[in-house]
């Protein structure tokens, strides 16, 4: 009897978990049901869900009205390059935090954390201008830079409490066995490293592709990615929704992917390891 | 312990990343100061300075001391009341919204059913969709007062439809954003509750606690932490909103304090001006950040 009871539960809260799971979902679905449809059928109402004439065409009228390949080599550029830079200088600083800690290692830390804290707002005058001076407006090096500083600090903070996790007692024992530091590094540290900086890479990629303050602001053509391809669909192209749905389908489809292998890595990362 | 030479080598592994996020940090920072205490426009530098005597000049760009002069003038500004109250309004809606809801989606995912990963796939993507796409698909597609789906929804229960940007823009700025933040509450209260001790909730389950007075008395007070911790981070980025203003053409109606500070410099050119906004939003942010600070440094410890 009590086992039919719980069986019952598991159905309602099944339905219920779906329908709001669905609903959640559903702006999303309906963006990628309408870039099927052509431009008629799109703003028709009652909206039609499946019986519609499917059709790919908007894809390759955005693609070659607004040229989304060069936007969405951009966001790769920006999102590849920064997140490569930052670990650059992210790995040595989080390996030496995690294993070398000085009494002012904590502090650094609180510190690093702070830096995030800073509204963009507070520097968006001066990087401007600095920018517009040496000419690295709408350069993708440019913005490469601003997208590494901004998320360096999470990416340490994430690195080290990987790190932190690898007991000490393996490199020192590498150590007495004659190790060098370089070695330590390459052949001991690094295999064991690898989940936690492949977790830091994919959560760094999604911060980055979807950072739209920095990139709307210091982009107009030339390094501009696709937030900002996106913004120049708000008019007047915005009425045309069969396109608009298109074009927003393929600005959000590698990011939704990747994001969905790497739910955890975004509560570790976004909570600076106070939630795992 | 660490030696004295993997000491000197760690400071030079952290030099790299320190050095570029002082500059990153100060630099800038130092700037706006500078700058909210000159009368400074890109467009018309004479204009501004051109009544002082020579000798006040700065430089050649002619820019000139202003003392508080552009803070009175940002503060004054009806614009920035306005601001200020959007972005305060914005920030307290969806806090309250992705608290209230995400605890509540966050209890419904973590009890058994079929599907569960699919249904969680489906209430986190909303977080990882680009703030220009949220703002089009719901200004065009959702909330369209003619063709839009809820209005539709509207008129298919007889209903007069809303058109929301227009009437009320800033419930339609909440509602897209905090659409995106749920999901991210949601995210931190589930990973919360998995950690809680399974042999808790077995106990209580023999002893016959009602699930209410279970909720209340075990899973709250486990649920504070992660929920602070969910306050503090929404803020910080909540206070930074941009994106959802600038696309969706709300910045008349319902844009915040970053968006005024844009608007003062990028669009007005008035350098001092915006960096005087700046600088209020740098003040604010930092009361919120003192706390948030205090709060994960106490976990460092732990």
């Amino acid at each position: 009897m009590a086992r039919k009871v719980s069986t019952n539960k598991k159905l309602i809260i099944t339905v219920l978990a779906w329908a709001i799971g669905l609903l959640i979902f559903f702006p999303i679905f309906w963006t990628i049901l309408t870039s099927f449809k052509t431009e008629r059928e799109a703003i028709l109402l009652p909206p039609k869900f499946f019986n519609f004439e499917w059709t790919t065409e908007n894809y390759g009228i955005v693609q070659e009205r607004s040229d989304y390949l060069r936007f969405a080599l951009n966001s790769i550029y920006l999102a590849l390059g920064s997140t490569f830079f930052a670990l650059l200088i992210a790995i040595p600083s989080a390996w030496a935090m995690a294993f070398a800690p000085g009494k002012r290692t904590k502090d650094l830390l609180m510190w690093m954390l702070s830096t995030k804290m800073m509204p963009p707002v507070g520097a968006l005058i001066p990087i401007y201008l600095i920018f517009r001076d040496f000419h690295l407006l709408d350069t993708r090096f440019g913005i490469i830079t601003v997208l590494m500083l901004l998320n360096l600090p999470i990416i340490i903070w994430m690195l080290y409490t990987y790190f932190k996790e690898i007991p000490g007692e393996i490199l020192e024992a590498s150590r007495m066995d004659g190790a060098s530091l370089v070695k330590e590094l390459v052949y001991v540290l690094t295999p064991m490293a690898l989940p936690g900086i492949a977790s830091t890479l994919l959560l760094n990629i999604i911060l980055a592709w979807n950072e739209a303050f920095w990139t709307l602001a210091l982009t107009t053509k030339d390094a501009a990615p696709l937030t900002q391809f996106i913004a120049s669909y708000s008019a007047p192209e915005g009425l045309f929704w069969a396109k608009l749905s298109a074009a927003s389908t393929m600005a959000i489809a590698p990011i939704l992917v990747l994001g969905w292998f790497a739910q955890k890595q975004l509560v570790r990362g976004l909570t600076f390891g106070a939630v795992k | 312990m660490a030696t004295q030479q993997t000491r000197t080598l760690g400071r030079f592994a952290v030099a790299p990343s320190v050095i570029s996020l002082f500059l990153w940090m100060i630099v800038p920072l130092a700037m706006t100061i500078y700058f909210s205490f000159l009368r400074y426009n890109l467009l018309d530098p004479n204009y501004a300075c051109s009544l002082m005597h020579p000798d006040q000049l700065l430089d050649g760009a002619n820019r000139c001391l202003a003392g508080f002069t552009n803070y009175t003038y940002f503060m004054t500004d009806p614009a920035f009341f306005k601001a200020m109250g959007n972005s305060l309004k914005l920030v307290a809606w969806v806090l309250a919204i992705s608290v209230v809801f995400g605890t509540l989606l966050a209890l419904l995912l973590d009890q058994a059913f079929y599907g569960q990963a699919v249904v969680r796939l489906l209430m986190i993507a909303p977080f990882l969709v680009m703030p220009t796409v949220s703002a089009l698909v719901w200004k065009n597609m959702m909330l369209n007062p003619v063709s839009g789906m809820i209005a539709y929804l509207f008129k298919s229960v007889g209903l007069q439809p809303i058109d929301w940007f227009a009437h009320y823009p800033l419930a339609a700025v909440i509602l897209m954003v905090s659409w995106q933040w749920v999901p991210f509450a949601t995210l931190i209260l589930l990973t919360s509750l998995q950690s809680l001790d399974g042999e808790q909730k077995e106990a209580a389950e023999m002893d016959g606690t009602p699930p209410l007075s279970y909720f209340w008395y075990i899973v709250l007070p486990h649920l504070i932490r992660p929920m602070t911790v969910v306050i503090l981070i929404e803020t910080i980025f909540l206070l930074n909103v941009f994106a959802e203003i600038y696309v969706s053409g709300t910045a008349g109606t319902a844009g915040n304090l970053p968006f005024l500070v844009y608007q003062y410099g990028l669009i007005a050119n008035d350098i001092g001006g915006a960096s005087a906004g700046g600088i209020i939003a740098v003040i604010l942010a930092n009361i919120v950040a003192f706390f948030l600070m205090r709060m994960i440094g106490k976990n460092l410890d732990a």
